[in-house]
């Protein structure tokens, strides 16, 4: 193993237009079975944690919301919500509501793009092009409201910048209304297929004490029946006012956390419905002053699990530390205990369940245990694919 | 276990902490000195099971932080271990992989960044930083700003 990191198999991975960070899987192999793997990442560190304490409290959020492109809500919402504990800063209940809103439309999107991309590794196209393109009036919505598909740079310390004007709504809700009916249809189509339950079920398990020891959130930890949800635990925004609940799932492998997000796409529907018909009325931002010394915490929800930012000031108008987790840091190491025994035809879906940025599997090699590279991605996913296509011919 | 059961089981871990302050509702920060801090977070992790979220290194003027964030989801609550490193020449601290392998990615990244070395920790190569990346330069400190 310690031969096979030294090799240039970087060069496996092609630069990819969906890549937005990269990540090097490196799988030793006995046969079929993968017997280790190892992970290095940061190939692109953006060094976002340094930048932070050269910028201003109030220029952070647009930083942040670069980590990630997807993610690009809840990235700024952690934050704001450190420096608001920090500074004692309550924000009007108007902008808690936005700011639930965005947050859960983003999570609606994220979701339909895990499916899409994750029928495309096993070879269902169709379910790529369904979901994709259901997600896109998402993203017009999201779009209505602050301007950008993605990136939104709506949220700030001390509320929100943009409002979502009243007579918007009726129109949310309508586009809502046909979000959830596709969605319906294609959760249908998905859970009601036999080929998908015979394909992925039982590959990639998660054990319920492997969640808790590597710490992992969100879908993952749900889908190996660990009930953690941020939004519950530890409310923020206007989550304690909505009525929704936490989808567990018990088996742990890829299709449990398919379920998950799936199920949870209609809890996050139905909460936007909420949030919109309950919208108080009022300002949505409130002044802020200076940012005086101490520390906070800030927590989200994101789609692949918790964000969580730590904020450090000393009452300069800088942080003089902020710290940005990233739900994929703590998901990925634990591929260690869902792809060790696994058959290669299975990695790549194993990778995408916990649906790390894409760009993971890109940048994943097989190398035997003579450190010779012996599959790229492109094998990979044809292997995958492959699998697939026997199971449906075998069900014939 | 509510927010008062809570604290009594803090106290267990009293002679081990300097203080057990509680900022907000769901915040509560344990500062203790560095050879305590694995004690603290293995009790956290083992006796109240709390989830690990993540460590953050701080390079303060007279020395080195390293806040380990826990989190209580019962109660929502984020306990945050304290450990000081008085020692800035030779920044060290035991490290918690050995019960906790979610802490195994964030301690390669503190030594990378922070230059702390994480004693019997089980794979302490490179996270972050490149291989051509020269030796003893910690992008993290204060000193490396300019």
């Amino acid at each position: 193993m310690k031969d096979s990191t030294r090799k240039p198999v970087i060069a496996v991975g092609p630069f990819h237009p969906l890549q937005e960070e990269m990540e090097f899987f490196q799988l030793t192999v006995d046969g079929e079975k993968v017997t280790d793997i190892d992970v290095r990442i940061s190939y692109n560190h953006r060094g976002i944690e340094k930048i932070s304490e050269t910028l201003q409290f109030d220029q952070i959020p647009f930083l942040v919301s670069r980590i990630c492109g997807i993610c690009s809500a809840s990235h700024p919402l952690a934050y704001v919500q450190a420096v608001e504990e920090l500074a004692g800063i309550t924000p009007p209940e108007r902008a808690l509501y936005v700011r639930t809103i965005i947050n859960e439309l983003e999570r609606i999107h994220s979701h339909l793009l895990w499916v899409g991309l994750g029928g495309h590794f096993i070879g269902y196209d169709t379910v790529f092009m369904w979901a994709w393109k259901y997600r896109e009036p998402v993203l017009d919505l999201l779009e209505e409201i602050t301007g950008n598909r993605n990136n939104y740079g709506n949220v700030k310390i001390g509320g929100c910048r943009e409002d979502i004007p009243d007579e918007l709504v009726p129109k949310l809700l309508k586009e809502l209304d046909e979000i959830e009916k596709k969605t319906e249809m294609l959760t249908k189509a998905v859970l009601d297929d036999p080929v998908l339950h015979a394909r992925l079920k039982g590959v990639g398990i998660l054990t319920k004490q492997a969640a808790i020891d590597y710490a992992v959130t969100g879908p993952t930890a749900r889908g190996s029946d660990v009930a953690i949800d941020v939004r519950r635990d530890d409310p923020y925004a206007a989550y304690a006012d909505l009525d929704w609940k936490v989808i567990t799932q018990t088996e742990g492998d890829v299709f449990a956390k398919a379920v998950v997000r799936l199920l949870e796409t209609f809890e996050s529907i139905n909460m936007v419905r909420q949030a919109l018909k309950k919208l108080p009325k009022g300002p949505v931002t409130v002044e802020v002053k200076e940012i005086p010394p101490g520390e906070g915490c800030g927590r989200a929800e994101a789609p692949r699990g918790e964000t969580f930012h730590y904020v450090r000031s000393d009452g300069g108008n800088r942080p003089i530390r902020h710290k940005a987790r990233a739900p994929s840091y703590v998901n990925v190491p634990s591929f260690k205990a869902s792809c060790i025994g696994q058959d290669i035809a299975d990695v790549t879906l194993t990778l995408a369940a916990v649906d790390p940025c894409y760009s993971c599997t890109e940048r994943m090699a097989v190398v035997d245990r003579h450190g010779n590279l012996t599959h790229d991605y492109d094998m990979l996913l044809k292997l995958s694919r492959e699998k697939t296509e026997r199971i449906k011919k075998e069900m014939l | 276990m509510n927010r008062e059961e809570l604290q009594n089981r803090l106290q267990e871990i009293k002679n081990k902490v300097t203080a057990v302050e509680q900022t907000t509702d769901n915040r509560i920060y344990l500062p203790c000195e560095a050879q305590n801090a694995y004690a603290v977070s293995k009790f956290l992790f083992q006796d109240l099971a709390c989830r690990f979220v993540i460590a953050t290194c701080v390079d303060s003027d007279d020395c080195f932080e390293v806040l380990y964030h826990f989190s209580y989801d019962q109660l929502g609550v984020v306990i945050t271990v304290k450990a000081f490193i008085r020692d800035r020449e030779n920044p060290a601290i035991e490290s918690i992989t050995s019960f906790l392998p979610a802490a195994e990615w964030i301690e390669r990244e503190m030594h990378d960044i922070m230059g702390i070395d994480f004693r019997n920790h089980p794979n302490l190569r490179r996270l972050i930083l490149a291989d051509d990346w020269p030796d003893g330069v910690y992008p993290e400190r204060k000193q490396a700003r300019t």
